[in-house]
């Protein structure tokens, strides 16, 4: 018998894939599936169109098929009972879960870290130590006319991200997009990127503090002599060129990627970002923004903040938050032995984290929120299986540049929510509390 | 002779989009277990694509396929690995009071198994 599918078209759909959350999707639906991404960059494309609904147990205690109700209340138990808990995670999912998932935290006094913490999380200690002379994508789009990317491949991380609010566009100021830009790529290697850019600068690896601390040098008049070179792999002509651009162009954006804040230096790589430009800003109007990867990262640290006063790497043990990246951090509490359960939302520190951090992980009861099988799915004490936000569930999201966006939803998922799950959890970890 | 090198673990197209398909299938683990290396290196230790070899840091080891990176990607003595498994075995715990482990720029030798050369 042919079953006709039913077929809808969903306009203005939000790709939660990266963190350009790019609200133009136009998708074609087929029943439980999406046949068609118009306007989705081919992560987006992979995103939507490799989306179906698994045959998976909504549940697994110990890896075996469980009730729905059966694994809330053991999760409820885990996290009840632990002595030190850790809420982790939170980045692939709506504000609206993360919300109730600081709460689980503030209730159980655990550790709530986000993935932020293994991304930008030394960007998050440099705002704190520096600032952040930050603006919106709208605005880079209507008025940048020098886009610099350090240590950053958007052609690959965030293919839209040039084509749709930084390079290409055609804004108000900029009204011949790309021809009225000029677009320099500074990384170790030569990407994919780096046919995009109009200069590219390839520095020596773990050399970006150099770099970016002689440039400063550089904006402020100071003479550097010819072994900035030897030192950074950039010859000195072609900083002080870098450095007369930017403090000639009218209005300057740095993005910034993992290349700084993943290598040694950390947040000492982007304080150097940070204060060159704020220097900027005594000669244009000068901005810098991370490059953020996951599609809710950076609600991730919205919610986190507006709850708890942090952003990540907080601890609620003692029924107010403290936060310190390196103790609070979910790298450090597993690596060290400390955390005793945890509950993991939309991420897989089971293929990401350190070797330690893993095995521990491996040896303590967890609970895990999925919507895919995962190399932490597979160790999970309670496991769920949850609908994919933004294809199957509505919510809010944050774009990089700290944008709440909706989504809309294609289809329904026969499983339930993040949110949903989340807050059968919180109700069953105060019902044990109260008694 | 274990050869000493840079690795930069990073993000991939092709990473993205098998990510999708799911991590525990075979093209997601392939793009994630292969280092890419400049030319003239693989030329000097005879290496033409395609070859495992064994990673090593100070915090782990892992084995990886090698392939040539395209001219001019890499500096001679940097290697390239998509996030994944197998970088986060080289990856040390210590995360120096940031919570983030260097995760990228990692010392590693790369040994190359004499059944590879012979």
């Amino acid at each position: 018998m042919n079953e006709t599918k039913e077929v809808k078209i969903v306009e203005n759909a939000t790709c939660t894939f990266c963190g350009c959350v790019c609200d133009d999707m136009v998708l074609k639906v087929e029943g439980n599936r999406i046949v068609e991404a118009k306007n989705a960059c081919v992560l987006g494309k992979a995103w939507f169109l490799n989306h179906h609904i698994e045959d998976r147990p909504v549940a697994l205690i110990d890896g075996k098929p469980a009730s729905l109700d059966a694994a809330v209340e053991r999760a409820a138990r885990i996290l009840t009972e632990a002595r030190y808990p850790v809420v982790y995670g939170l980045s692939d999912t709506t504000c609206e879960a993360q919300r109730i998932a600081v709460a689980i935290a503030d209730r159980i006094g655990a550790c709530v870290d986000t993935t932020t913490s293994v991304c930008h999380g030394p960007s998050g200690m440099a705002f704190q130590g520096v600032g952040e002379v930050t603006c919106s994508l709208g605005e880079v789009k209507n008025r940048a006319d020098l886009v610099i990317f350090w240590g950053s491949n958007p052609a690959e991380s965030h293919p839209r991200h040039m084509t749709r609010y930084s390079t290409m566009p055609k804004g108000l100021f900029v009204p011949r997009g790309r021809k009225d830009r000029t677009v320099v790529l500074v990384d170790v290697r030569r990407t994919k990127s780096a046919p995009a850019a109009d200069i590219f600068l390839q520095i020596k690896p773990r050399k970006d503090f150099e770099a970016l601390w002689a440039l400063r040098a550089l904006v402020k008049g100071v003479r550097l002599d010819d072994g900035i070179e030897a030192e950074t792999g950039i010859p000195l002509a072609q900083l002080q060129d870098l450095a007369q651009r930017m403090k000639s162009c009218k209005f300057g954006v740095l993005f910034f990627g993992m290349g700084l804040s993943m290598t040694r230096g950390k947040h000492l790589n982007v304080e150097a970002a940070l204060a060159l430009a704020r220097d900027l800003n005594e000669h244009t109007k000068f901005y810098i923004k991370p490059m953020r990867g996951h599609g809710n990262v950076t609600g991730a640290d919205n919610v986190v903040s507006w709850q708890t006063g942090y952003p990540f790497g907080v601890s609620l043990a003692r029924g107010f938050p403290r936060f310190n990246p390196g103790e609070f951090t979910t790298a450090d509490t597993l690596a060290r032995g400390e955390a005793d359960a945890a509950l993991i939302v939309a991420s897989d520190p089971m293929a990401n984290f350190s070797q330690p951090a893993r095995e521990h992980l491996a040896r303590i009861p967890y609970v895990v929120l999925d919507p895919k099988e995962t190399p932490t799915v597979g160790h999970a004490a309670v496991a769920f299986t949850t609908a994919t936000y933004g294809i199957n569930t509505g919510g809010t999201v944050y774009r990089m540049d700290d944008v709440p966006l909706p989504l809309r939803p294609a289809f329904p998922s026969p499983y339930p929510s993040d949110e949903e799950v989340l807050r059968r959890i919180e109700e069953a970890i105060r019902r044990f509390q109260n008694n | 002779m274990p050869e000493s090198f840079i690795l930069i673990p990073g993000r991939t197209s092709r990473q993205g989009t098998t990510l999708n398909e799911g991590k525990l299938k075979g093209e997601y683990l392939r793009e994630t277990n292969t280092v890419l290396m400049n030319p003239d290196d693989c030329r000097r230790l005879g290496l033409k694509g395609g070859e495992r070899v064994r990673l090593r840091s100070a915090y782990g080891e892992a084995e990886a396929l090698v392939e040539p990176a395209k001219p001019g990607e890499l500096p001679s003595g940097v290697l390239f690995i998509a996030y994944g498994d197998t970088s986060s075995r080289l990856m040390g715990a210590d995360t120096h009071g940031t919570g983030m482990p260097d995760s990228k720029g990692l010392d590693v030798t790369l040994e190359i198994p004499p059944s590879v050369l012979q």
